[in-house]
Formats: C-alpha cells, structure tokens, sequence
C-alpha cells in the first residue's frame, strides 16, 4: 500500500502543452523557506517553473504536459521537510480574486484622476487669490472634467452597482448617499463649467471614491487572505481514500475525485473520508465527530457510515452513497437548510447607520435649499449649496469608519488564530451574551490521551509505545503518542481486532484488549468509576500492565472558562454524548449548566429557547451533529478540526488545541464594536461642525477637500488604534 | 501663459504613464504575493 496517490484531478491543463498543480504548503513562514522550496523544487527533472507565494502559502508547479508525476513534486516537498497537498481553490476564490483585482484596477483609475485633478484644482486655487482669467480658470475645470467623468465611470461601478441594487431591493446602505454624492457633484460642476462659475467640485467627487476605494480594497484584502488559509487547512488535511479500480485492486486517490457508486477500501485505524454504507466486513466505528458519542458503534454490511468517523478495528469495503432519506446526515442537511433560511437577517452597525444618515443629510440639503430661496436667493445658488451640503456630508468618513475597523480587527483575529467565514461576524460576536459549547472535540481534543502513564514505568512505556506504532488502532496510536516513541518494533505482528505481539529479546511482548493479554482483573481496576476511560493491556512475560486511555479536554479550557464566567457569560455545554461522560467534563471545567444526550434538533430547541428568552448564543461546535445548531445560533465558531459541513456553517474558525481563541474573538469583537461606535460618532461630530459651514454657502472645494481627508484620516487612524490596544492585552 | 499648451499636456501624459504602469504591474500579476516580493527584493540570489 505505499502506491502513490493520483493527483491528476487537481493538475490544471494549461495552454501550450503546461500542465500547472497549486499546492498548500505547511510551514512556510519566511523568506529562507520560499527560497528553499523554489531552489529544491526546480532542481526535480522536467519541473519548468516553481513559484512560492508567501502570501497565500501556495507553491504553483508547472511542467510539460505528461512529463512529471505530480505525486513526486509532493515527495519531493517532503524531503525538504514541508508538508504539502495539491488543492483546488475553488469558485468562491477564483472570484474574489476578480473582485479584488477590479477593485485594484478601479482605485488605481481614481488615485490617478485624483492626483491630476488636484494639481489643476490648487491652480485655480491660488489663481482665484490672484490673477487668474475666466479663460484660463475655465480650460483648468473643462480638463478636470475630461479627467473627471471618464475616471468617475470606470471606478465608481463598485459603488454605482450596490447602490442601485439597494435601491431597487427598497434598502438603504451606505453606497446609496455615496452614488448621490458622486453624481450629484459631478453634474453640479458639469453645469457650473458651463456657466464660467468660479468653483466645481470635480476634485471632491473623486478624491471621496479615492478613499473609499482604498478602505474597500484593504477589507476585501484582509478576508480573501483568511479565506486563502483557511482552505489551505482544509487541504492540508489531505483527505484521500482508497478507491478498488479492479476485483482487488486499490488506488489512493483524493477525496474530491470519488464520485458515488464507488466502492471504497477503509482500513482499520483510518478516518472514514466519504459518506457510503458498508458493502463486507465488520468494524467498530467511532462516530465522536458525528454525533458526540465517545464509545465506538458497531458496523456490519449495510450499516451506514460517515465522513469523519474513524473505522476503528476490522477492514471495510464502502460503497460511497449521496446522503440517503432517513440517515442522520440526511435529517442534519435537512434541519441544517431550515436553520439557515430561518436566521434572522442580520443588519449591520454600517447599514444601520446608513438607514438614518441618508434621509437625515439628504433632507438637510432639500430643507437648506427651501430656505435659501425663501430668503431671496436665486434657485441656481440655492441647488448649489444645497449639493455642496451633500457633498460635504457625503460619507467619506463615514464609509471608511467600519470598514477600516474590520481590517484591523479582522488581522488581529488572525492572529490570535481565529478565521473569520462571515463578513458580520465581528459584530454579532460582539453581541453574545451566552455561549452554549459542545463536549466532544469542542471542550475536549479529537485526540484520546493515557492518564495513568505517570504510574508505569519509563522503560515499560517506552517498550509499550514501540509495540504500539505497528498497530492502527486509536487507542493505541494514544499509548504510542504518550511514549513519544519513534523506533517501530522489527517483527510484530497485528491480530485484527486483538492487538499485536512481537518477540524482545527472547520474551513475548503483547498489546492489546485487556483480554487478550489476560489482563482483565487489573484493566477493569484501573477503569473503575471512570465510564469514560478505555484499557488497553500490556503484557511482558508474566507482568501485565493495564494503561486507561480517555478524551482529553483542552489543555486551558478550564482557565479560559473561568476567565469567561468572570466577564459575565453564561454558559452551557450541549453535547449528543452520555450523561455520566458529559457530567464528568462539566464538573471538572465547573459547568453547572449542561444537557446529555441531545439530538441535533434538541439542540436547536435548546438555542431558540435561549434566544427567545432575549439571550444572544454564541455556539462552538466541531460535530456534524451541531452543523444545525451552528446555523441557529446567533454567532457561531467551529475548531479546524470539525466537520467539513459543521466548518462551512460557522461564522469563524479557530486554530490550534487551545481554548484561548474563543475568549480572544470575543474581546476583540467588543473592543472592534465600540470603535466602531466611536468612528461613527467622530463622523457625527465632524457633519456638526461642516454641515453649517455648508448651509451657510461658505463651503468652497478647497474647504470640502480639507474636511474630507481630515475626517477620513481621523477614522483610520483610530481604527489602528484597535490594533494597538488588541496587541496591548495580548 | 502659452508655456501651458506644453505644460498640461506633458503633465497629463506622464499621469497616464505612470497609470499605463500600474495597470501593466497588476495584469502581470506582481501584486499577487507582496510579502514574497518584498524578500525577493533583497535576495542575493540573481538566478531567478
């Protein structure tokens, strides 16, 4: 079984004869890696290209169509020392890099118009202070407007395109006072050229998409970055499956290239990569990441299994299936689509503001018009006060207010190994007053850990965790972690579903079921009163030793827990496993709250009642089983380990065996929300001071452009702020 | 004043060059990877 895996699916056929292949790549942090990578990876034979982007974390692989197996540039990878697994990166990424690029494209257009545009505006300027002719000041604004409307319809599209979709979908959002502005200026200083007026505001109207498009392009930026690490996890992973492509013959090939109809080899000790029903054989299956249960189930033909199981103890063949009626997963997609459609729609901090400012400032220019005409002014001055009030007013900093808060908040996460999934996650999180966690891969790790190896002795152990690498087995795998042990036993021999026995020096050595090392006495002494803990035995000659193997909870969830009570939260642990097992974790984090044995629409029972009692959930849940309850919860967070459907789900993911990341997104999410606030009250109080100045007419372009890019710089640099304070704490 | 007719026009045209570059430099895709290129900047390396 040491077959290559067949990468084909994921090589990209290029034109010209090249055939490319995208990597994620698995510790590549610096300079000195990238460098390496390209280096070693250029001197494989046929390789024409390599490429590390140190961004994204990716090597990208080209080659002469049929020359390379691209197995060996991931062998070649692993000589190195990275880890790496071929990837697809998918619609949703291909066109966020579009988006990204037109944005790039649009700012690039407006910083250009804006800069030119200046130039020609501060001549006019200090030409008005002096000598300026009306010839002269005319053939400065008609280039201005050459440049000006042109750049205008090619980098406002953005804002012109939501805007009018909000419009026209009855909303308001912030790009509908921005798409008024634009226009509107852009018009007024049309028709004031025409006339031979002394000031046009071409210079405003594009310095404000200028900024605008910055802000956009910088949010953009931080979340297709996320999204890029994100799925370089989910292939990392490296899920391939064992495909029969003969009576007896087996191929590895990756997940994404089963189709259902396959028939699929899963052996002992393997995570079950598809979702099928066993076609021959017999097993234990451990099904914690479905449903939470920590005791394995058994599986017999026509049982049906599911992606993330483990297949814990015989050899099965799987015929892979699309989710068939009355199957769990079947109810938890079916539950899992209500859950979505039912989520209330959330309106953001940025919308809402923009529901109150647009009628509020767009009725201030009409009502500043009115009374401009009934104090005698003539309709002409009255309109072009009244859209210098819009233009002054329009929401440069107001619309780099929120965004540029989730930059930095969004970076901050990122670090603190949370991912975001959700654009609105940051203020929903924000919000939470009551977490409701699952036990089983949540509370505890994936992994299952030996809590007596502190009573056995250091050479017996260190034997034990040799023996141990030549089995599958988890609990095994768990003795062989405890002993750090490299060096695999030469020799040994598994008894599928027993254990394995190898010869040391002249004496048997076995490990296994406690029965099979006859060790039943003393395994079910040292499991007793923990239901929670498996044996599995250990014999040398005549000695027996007997290690308890159970799940194990994150190493600082009590702390983080506590830290959580003390900041107000209520929490409550939900989990499909048994009583005595969920008791046993809650009372050692001192959870007085919690429920066992709950189905996946029990628990989202349990969260519709906390929210109709005014509560706001935040869910974290790694199971397959709480993919729903995700949904139905007001904010939800998943470990990377979870399920593939339960990730997809939740608003964000957190990295790495600790706990502390939940309570840091939660920290973060509140500090980020009350900038948030602040921003939009500095661009409150700086609409106070600039809309009189406007009313009263007094509102030139050069006072419109002082204001604008002082409140923008005002928001962004208390934005940063947020970063300073986040990295202050830690 | 005629020194304008050269001026603007110059102005202009050096605007759009430098806007002709920056297009060129995003569809050659040198924006894709700025932290790599930043280390690339400064390595000794000269075969690539």
């Amino acid at each position: 079984m040491t077959e290559r895996p067949d990468f084909s699916h994921f090589v990209e056929h290029l034109g010209g004869g090249v055939a490319r292949l995208n990597l994620a790549v698995d510790g590549v942090t610096c300079a000195a890696c990238m460098f390496e990578i390209e280096g070693g990876l250029s001197r494989v034979p046929n390789v024409a290209r390599a490429r590390v982007n140190l961004t994204n974390r990716r090597v990208a692989v080209e080659w002469r169509e049929g020359a390379l197996d691209p197995a060996s540039v991931v062998d070649r990878l692993k000589e190195l020392g990275y880890q790496a697994h071929p990837l697809d990166p998918g619609r949703a990424e291909r066109d966020e890099e579009q988006e990204a690029r037109l944005l790039l494209r649009c700012l690039g257009v407006a910083a250009f118009a804006a800069m030119n545009i200046m130039l020609l505006s501060v001549s006019v300027w200090s030409g008005n202070a002096t000598d300026i002719t009306v010839e002269q000041r005319d053939f400065f604004h008609w280039l201005s407007g050459l440049i000006a409307l042109p750049a205008a319809a090619y980098a406002a599209r953005p804002f012109f395109r939501s805007g009018v979709h909000a419009v026209l979908s009855g909303r308001l959002n912030m790009d509908v006072p921005i798409t008024v502005g634009v226009l509107l200026a852009l018009g007024m200083s049309v028709f004031e050229t025409l006339h031979h007026a002394e000031h046009a505001y071409f210079d405003s109207a594009i310095m404000l998409l200028t900024f605008l498009l910055a802000g956009r392009y910088l949010d953009q930026n931080m979340r297709r970055r996320t999204r890029a690490v994100a799925s370089n996890l989910a292939a990392l992973k490296g899920e391939t499956a064992c495909k029969f492509v003969g009576d007896e013959e087996v191929s590895e090939v990756p997940v994404a290239a089963i189709k259902p109809g396959d028939l699929v080899l899963v052996r002992p000790g393997e995570r079950i990569a598809i979702d099928g029903t066993v076609n021959d054989g017999r097993s234990m299956i451990d099904q914690s990441l479905v449903t939470g249960e920590t005791m394995p189930a058994p599986a017999e033909k026509g049982t049906s299994v599911y992606a993330g199981t483990m297949n814990v103890s015989g050899t099965l063949r799987v015929r892979v299936a699309a989710a068939a009626k009355g199957t769990l997963l079947d109810e938890v997609t079916r539950l899992l689509e209500n859950a979505v459609e039912a989520r209330s729609h959330y309106v953001r901090l940025a919308d809402r503001a923009a529901s109150y400012y647009s009628p509020v400032v767009h009725g201030t220019a009409l009502v500043t018009m009115l009374v401009w005409v009934a104090a005698g002014a003539s309709w002409h001055d009255a309109i072009i006060v009244a859209i210098a009030v819009l233009i002054i007013t329009c929401p440069c900093a107001l619309g780099l207010a929120i965004p540029a808060v989730q930059v930095v908040v969004s970076g901050a996460l990122f670090r603190a190994g949370v991912l975001l999934n959700a654009g609105t996650a940051i203020e929903r999180l924000a919000d939470a007053d009551t977490i409701v966690f699952d036990k089983t891969g949540t509370l505890t790790l994936p992994d299952s850990e030996v809590i007596n190896a502190t009573d056995i002795a250091p050479n017996v152990l260190a034997l034990a965790g040799r023996l141990a690498l030549a089995s599958r087995h988890p609990l095994a795998a768990a003795v062989a972690r405890a002993a750090g042990a490299k060096q695999p036993f030469e020799g040994a021999i598994e008894e599928p579903g027993q254990g394995v026995r190898a010869d040391c020096n002249g004496v048997e050595v076995k490990l296994g079921r406690p029965s099979f090392c006859a060790a039943e006495t003393l395994a079910a002494a040292v499991t007793d009163g923990d239901p929670e803990a498996s044996a599995i035995a250990f014999a040398r000659g005549h000695e027996r030793y007997v290690f308890a193997v159970r799940q194990r909870i994150r190493p600082d969830a009590a702390t983080t827990i506590a830290k959580l009570k003390q900041q107000g939260f209520a929490i409550e642990i939900l989990s499909g496993d048994r009583n005595a097992a969920v008791e046993y974790v809650a009372r050692s984090l001192g959870v007085a709250d919690f429920r066992a044995g709950m189905t996946p629409a029990a628990k989202i029972k349990r969260i519709e009642d906390l929210k109709h009692q005014g509560r706001r959930v935040l869910m974290v849940g790694d199971g397959l089983n709480d993919a729903p309850a995700l949904a139905a919860a007001d904010v939800s967070l998943s470990p990377v380990t979870a399920a593939h459907l339960t990730q997809a789900a939740a608003d964000a993911i957190f990295l790495g065996e600790r706990l502390a990341p939940v309570a840091a997104a939660l920290g973060l999410a509140r500090r980020a929300k009350r900038i948030m606030r602040e921003n939009l009250w500095l661009a409150v109080v700086y609409n106070v001071i600039a809309v009189p100045v406007a009313i009263c007419g007094l509102a030139t372009p050069l006072v419109a452009a002082v204001a604008m890019s002082g409140s923008s710089m005002l928001v962004t640099a208390n934005a940063l702020r947020a970063k300073r304070v986040a990295e202050g704490r830690g | 004043m005629e020194v304008l007719i050269y001026l603007v026009p110059m102005a202009l045209a050096l605007g759009l060059l430098g806007l002709g570059a920056f297009l060129w430099s995003l569809n050659s895709g040198q924006y894709d990877d700025l932290d790599g290129a930043a280390w690339r900047a400064i390595s000794d390396d000269d075969e690539r």
